[in-house]
């Protein structure tokens, strides 16, 4: 790897880690109701909004009646979203010759659901099918909401270990306000600005007929990109306002803007393990999780940036050289990111639960593209989702404590919790959906005819990583994918939403139920008995379950898909 | 909404699109690759949209993986192509004039792959090479801040200002 781009991700890292006090404070205060800068501006809008809806703020919820309100929030936008897909073709607002993808009722469903549920997995390509009311009015809206839905979870698991003898997590309608009004909002409209001045275009412009230098006629397509993207990251949801996402020049026209769009994905999901540990009031069990995240995140940059900085041996074979050093493998890369960009958004993207891509993953080396699989597999907990990725992350952190409490024979406890029958229950349930949702989904597909009719660009070993991957990034609400799977079938669409649906309401509900758990405890004090979590030593243990319990899952998928492949290729 | 009206009234030109003219001719946009065979123009990357290369309503990538036959056939007749256009060309081939690009619309080659093109097109408009190689490292980007991104040339501004120099 080149010394830029290793600058690159350090200085990446760098300010991530600067940031994640001064953001992670700012989601404590915010979620606390404690005052803010933006209160002069925000809480009349609050006030307003509270009226309007008839929400009563004093009000709190227990963790049935915030799951139920969290469900019904995501079902209701699904809803509103598919009708909008629907009858888009009546509304007005775009220029209709070019939407060449009709939006059938599945099509619609399934991207009524990916949007809803942050996966916003895409089985068509924006400029090609929808139009600018569409993007703006319904997928912008659902980015903002959908994205602040993730973060009130993850507020109310965090008060179910804060609380004490208590069943209720907090109110959920308060939350995803707050959330939408004091960060994502504020913080889109800054990013939005920026990402304008380095090139996104914003204007409601007719797709641009140009002749070209050679003659040619190019159409190229316009829009309100800029009001998408900055928050599509944010609320780490990812849905691409073209085909090929950030990729595109329009959405992501500069190293800059790739750098921020990345920090955008980051920032927040890592800012609230500071969050955690301010409000659990031991901020240095925050910033070990911080620390396992980062390392973990620093490894697959690495490891995924050195695979890609070679040069795929049977292209380096035709040019009849090579190169010093090696061009690195570009099929599918934009030479203004380069290798270091375009694994730095791999792997962002990958752990952020985000699905933003600004490469094609699917013509990565094998053993590249297995890096964002494998973090994908691990359960998105390298910062993972907005707010989201904080639970999953804890709930391995109690998979570690069990496993330790077994070998040294004590109850385990965590922050003073106990580790009972019901929390375990609750736990492995978890732990075992994604396992069993995406395996045996994949093993589907491998064995029939809609799932065999996607596989339209590549087969073989890399067929299964394909397919592979688009269950895992349905289920972990991630969304970005393998794009040589042709994705937009009756049998891809039904299949991937119930991997969505699964993946962000089955997990969510659970990890509430766990939270509720934990709330209805007293914190007991820390005795001589109770393993420390917040040590080195646990967080290397920590690194050591989360790879256990991933490799039980799936190891033997990884050694059929991209490990064969590595074989084949090398031969 | 209220972004709009910000960043249309302080960036005009970036929120239309970032289009150029010439001679009061909207001929591109700064930012979306245009296709060139011409061996007068440099080249840019090959483009894997549909039904045409560089279709810029309708943006992809090959998605081919590594292993796939069709990727070694695809790059095996770029690299045919570039030969043809200059058959005294014997350096080796840039690798980023061989694959496609993520978005179809890259508007950007390597400083290499430049390089690779300058005799070609010095021949080919009866121009002194060396006059060429100033313009591709007049036109050559940096890393942004020094350390962000890669080195590129810009493929449609590079052939605008080749068509001026040769104009005046």
């Amino acid at each position: 790897m080149s010394w830029p781009n290793l600058l690159q991700y350090a200085v990446f890292l760098l300010i991530v880690a600067l940031l994640v006090k001064p953001t992670g404070t700012y989601l404590a205060l915010v979620f606390e109701g404690e005052k803010t800068l933006l209160d002069p501006l925000l809480r009349p809008v609050e006030r307003l909004l509270f009226r309007l809806f008839g929400i009563d703020a004093t009000e709190q919820m227990d963790w049935k009646r915030y799951a139920l309100c969290f469900t019904l929030f995501g079902l209701l936008g699904t809803l509103l979203l598919y009708s909008l897909l629907r009858f888009q073709s009546v509304l007005a607002g775009s220029s209709s010759a070019y939407l060449t993808t009709p939006l059938t009722p599945d099509l619609a469903a399934n991207t009524a659901i990916s949007f809803a549920t942050t996966t916003t997995w895409q089985a068509y390509g924006g400029e090609s099918t929808m139009t600018y009311l569409s993007q703006m009015v319904g997928l912008c809206a659902q980015n903002f909401l959908a994205g602040a839905a993730g973060l009130a979870l993850g507020i109310a698991f965090i008060r179910g270990l804060v609380r004490q003898q208590t069943e209720m997590l907090g109110n959920f309608w308060v939350d995803i306000v707050r959330a939408t009004l004091w960060v994502l909002l504020p913080l889109s409209l800054l990013g939005g600005i920026v990402l304008v001045w380095q090139g996104v275009p914003l204007n409601f412009d007719a797709y641009t007929p140009i002749t070209t230098l050679e003659g040619r006629q190019q159409i190229i397509a316009q829009g309100p990109v800029a009001a998408l993207e900055f928050i599509k990251n944010l609320g780490t949801n990812g849905g691409g306002f073209f085909n090929v996402n950030a990729a595109h020049p329009y959405e992501n026209p500069t190293p800059l803007t790739n750098f921020l769009e990345m920090l955008a994905i980051v920032v927040l999901p890592a800012a609230f393990t500071h969050t955690f540990g301010r409000l659990i009031g031991r901020p240095k069990e925050g910033w070990v999780l911080f620390g396992v995240m980062t390392a973990l995140f620093l490894a697959g940059l690495l490891a995924c940036g050195w695979v890609e900085q070679t040069d795929n041996p049977r292209i380096a074979a035709l040019v009849s050289s090579v190169s010093s050093p090696p061009s690195g493998n570009l099929e599918g890369k934009e030479i203004r990111f380069g290798i270091g960009g375009s694994v730095l958004g791999a792997i962002a993207t990958s752990n952020g639960a985000t699905g933003s891509y600004n490469s094609m993953h699917d013509s990565y080396l094998p053993l590249g593209g297995a890096v964002p699989l494998v973090n994908m597999l691990l359960g998105e907990i390298i910062y993972g989702g907005l707010g989201t990725g904080l639970y999953s992350i804890i709930i391995v952190q109690v998979v570690a404590l069990f496993l330790a409490g077994l070998m040294v024979g004590s109850v385990p406890e965590y922050l003073g919790k106990r580790i009972g029958v019901a929390e375990v229950k609750l736990v492995a349930l978890y732990t075992l959906l994604g396992p069993m949702v995406v395996l045996i989904l994949t093993a589907l597909a491998v064995v029939t005819a809609g799932g065999k009719a996607g596989l339209t660009t590549n087969d073989g070993f890399h067929g299964l990583t394909e397919i592979l991957y688009a269950y895992i990034s349905s289920f972990a609400n991630n969304g970005q994918n393998f794009a040589g799977l042709s994705a937009n079938s009756t049998f891809y669409n039904l299949t991937t939403s119930f991997a969505m649906i699964i993946g962000r309401y089955g997990q969510g509900v659970v990890a509430l139920a766990l939270a509720a758990q934990f709330a209805k405890q007293v914190r007991r004090p820390f005795t001589s008995g109770s393993l420390p979590t917040a040590t080195v030593q646990f967080a290397g243990f920590l690194i050591a379950t989360i790879f256990i319990v991933g490799g039980l899952s799936y190891f033997p998928v990884l050694a059929l898909g991209p490990f064969a492949e590595h074989i084949r290729l090398s031969r | 909404m209220l972004l709009a009206g910000a960043a249309g009234t302080i960036f005009p030109f970036q929120a239309r699109g970032s289009l150029v003219a010439r001679d009061g001719q909207i001929i591109g946009s700064n930012l979306i690759g245009q296709e060139f065979t011409s061996p007068r123009y440099f080249w840019g990357r090959p483009s894997a949209t549909s039904p045409t290369a560089y279709n810029a309503a309708s943006s992809s990538g090959s998605n081919l993986s590594a292993t796939n036959k069709g990727l070694v056939q695809a790059v095996r007749e770029r690299i045919a192509r570039l030969h043809a256009a200059d058959p005294t060309n014997t350096a080796p081939v840039p690798t980023d004039l061989v694959t496609a690009s993520g978005s179809g619309l890259d508007p950007h080659i390597t400083p290499a792959g430049a390089a690779y093109q300058v005799e070609r097109v010095a021949r080919v408009r009866h121009l002194d090479p060396k006059r060429i190689r100033a313009l591709v490292e007049q036109q050559t980007e940096g890393r942004q801040l020094g350390f962000l991104g890669e080195p590129r040339v810009n493929v449609l501004r590079l052939n605008l200002a080749l068509d001026a120099l040769e104009r005046s």
